[in-house]
């Protein structure tokens, strides 16, 4: 492709900014991105095949035939890399294929399945309480994203790892640098280095002969490191994953979700009144808010046909969950918010062996949150209704910077 | 169309997704989290769900024939 065409080719992610937060993309937007499988510009200059549809989106993310591992020649890659050292990708099983990647996620499994995170409820249950006893000693007014949308999962995933939450503004100023789009590869790389270290500083002494806990990293170290099944380095990018995953997901969904449901009082209220729909809620404003907007990069390995568009070797896709998310072949009224619809079927945690570990944990968080919010502060209303609310715009995972609420 | 059900360990991630839609047919095992058959031979009126947790299983580990 010569340079002129690539000009023409539409950008992804969209650059425009000041849509509605609800909004993953706006009516122009959908516009341009209304086909099936689109080809598409990167902001690297790479181009890759952007694919919109649920059924597509499903076989995408399923298919064998498609890389995860973003540091192969090709990969689609949203902002450039910074350089790499094989170290530095150890342990970061999400972006690994095949087997190498099996072996690692397995271990956490059983961590996260449904039955380990119903016997942590009450420690989650306990971290809400307390985190809106904040938020009332903060205000009225006061901003709901830093007493409640983001310490509350920052205390539980700390608490489940063995992390020190008294380090929390050390560790969650770099994972949002790793998750901004706009962030320079140097800045990236150091901030990549400096989390490595601290994790590595924290696994050792877990590892270290004495200190026995009950919490995540101790358990591996025991059951994996110190039988060798695991090296000190793969757990520490483990846990690099998990903290920074386990950070900015939730924290965002649950400030969104109120922003949602503070515009919808009648639903506000009913949550309130019967806390039983709130996990059909939750599955709704998975769909509805679908927070990784930039979609799944992956790199096609070999040929493969997806939406009727034939994807070569060495092409880039992106499945773009928040338009599978709305695709009318799927949900009926797809830009409604309906909560009384079975919307099991949103690809919001992703598709495939890479699809989230950590949702029974989110689905949780998320439904004791948004319930014992509902009940605590019945009154709660947005503090600057007309506003433009700061968003999260440059991150792979979008948000509300802040969200002012009274009551 | 018999209505029995396979479950493919070696696929599954452990999502979970089979135990939140059918928890009367899959169960997860816990030393490693991956999916367990309750029933090999689930009761019909639980075959829709069956069908359900089939198409929702991100790893495709779940077969209903």
């Amino acid at each position: 492709m010569t340079p002129a065409a690539l000009t023409d080719l539409p950008l992804w992610p969209p650059t425009n900014l000041g849509r509605d937060p609800l909004v993953p993309l706006d009516a122009g937007e959908r516009d341009r991105f209304d086909a099936p499988v689109t080809k598409v510009r990167l902001p690297t200059d790479a181009t890759a095949w952007l694919v919109t549809r649920h059924a597509d989106v499903r076989q995408l993310l399923r298919h064998p035939g498609f890389s995860a591992d973003l540091t192969r020649p090709g990969f689609p890659l949203l902002r450039a890399l910074p350089p790499e050292s094989l170290s530095d990708r150890r342990g970061g099983f999400i972006r690994m294929d095949g087997i190498e990647h099996s072996r690692l996620r397995r271990m956490l499994t059983a961590e996260f399945m449904i039955k380990s995170i119903r016997r942590i409820e009450p420690l989650i249950r306990q971290t809400v309480e307390s985190t809106l006893d904040d938020l009332r000693d903060a205000g009225p007014p006061a901003d709901l994203v830093a007493t409640f949308a983001l310490p509350l999962p920052s205390m539980v995933i700390c608490h489940l790892l063995g992390v020190p939450y008294a380090d929390h503004d050390f560790f969650q100023l770099r994972s949002r640098t790793l998750l901004d789009r706009s962030a320079a590869p140097e800045l990236v790389r150091t901030h990549v280095g400096e989390l490595r270290d601290y994790l590595h500083g924290l696994v050792e002494a877990k590892c270290a002969a004495g200190d026995r806990g009950d919490d995540l990293l101790s358990r591996l170290a025991r059951d994996r490191v110190d039988t060798g099944e695991l090296a000190v380095d793969e757990l520490v990018g483990m846990a690099l994953l998990l903290l920074i995953a386990g950070h900015e997901t939730t924290a965002n969904m649950i400030g969104l979700s109120t922003l949602l449901l503070l515009r919808e009082p009648d639903r506000y209220a009913a949550l309130r009144d019967d806390p039983d729909q709130a996990e059909t809620l939750v599955e709704e404003l998975l769909r509805y808010l679908s927070i990784v907007r930039t979609g799944l990069p992956r790199l096609a390995l070999e040929d493969v046909e997806v939406g009727g568009q034939l994807i070569r070797a060495g092409e880039g896709a992106i499945a773009v969950l928040s338009t599978a998310n709305r695709d009318a072949a799927v949900f009926d009224g797809p830009d409604e918010f309906d909560p009384y619809r079975q919307a099991h079927q949103h690809v919001a945690f992703g598709f495939g062996v890479h699809q989230c570990i950590g949702q029974p944990l989110a689905r949780a968080e998320l439904r004791i949150a948004l319930v014992e919010l509902a009940r605590r502060f019945p009154g709660l209303r947005l503090a600057a209704p007309d506003g433009p609310l700061p968003t999260r715009d440059n991150s792979i995972v979008f948000g509300l910077d802040a969200l002012p609420v009274t009551w | 169309m018999t209505g029995r059900v396979r479950v493919d360990r070696d696929r599954c991630c452990g999502s979970g997704n089979c135990v939140v839609t059918a928890p009367e047919v899959f169960d997860q095992d816990d030393e490693e989290g991956l999916v367990l058959l309750r029933f090999t031979a689930p009761a019909p009126e639980t075959l829709a769900l069956v069908r359900r947790a089939a198409d929702l299983c991100p790893a495709g580990a779940i077969t209903v024939e």
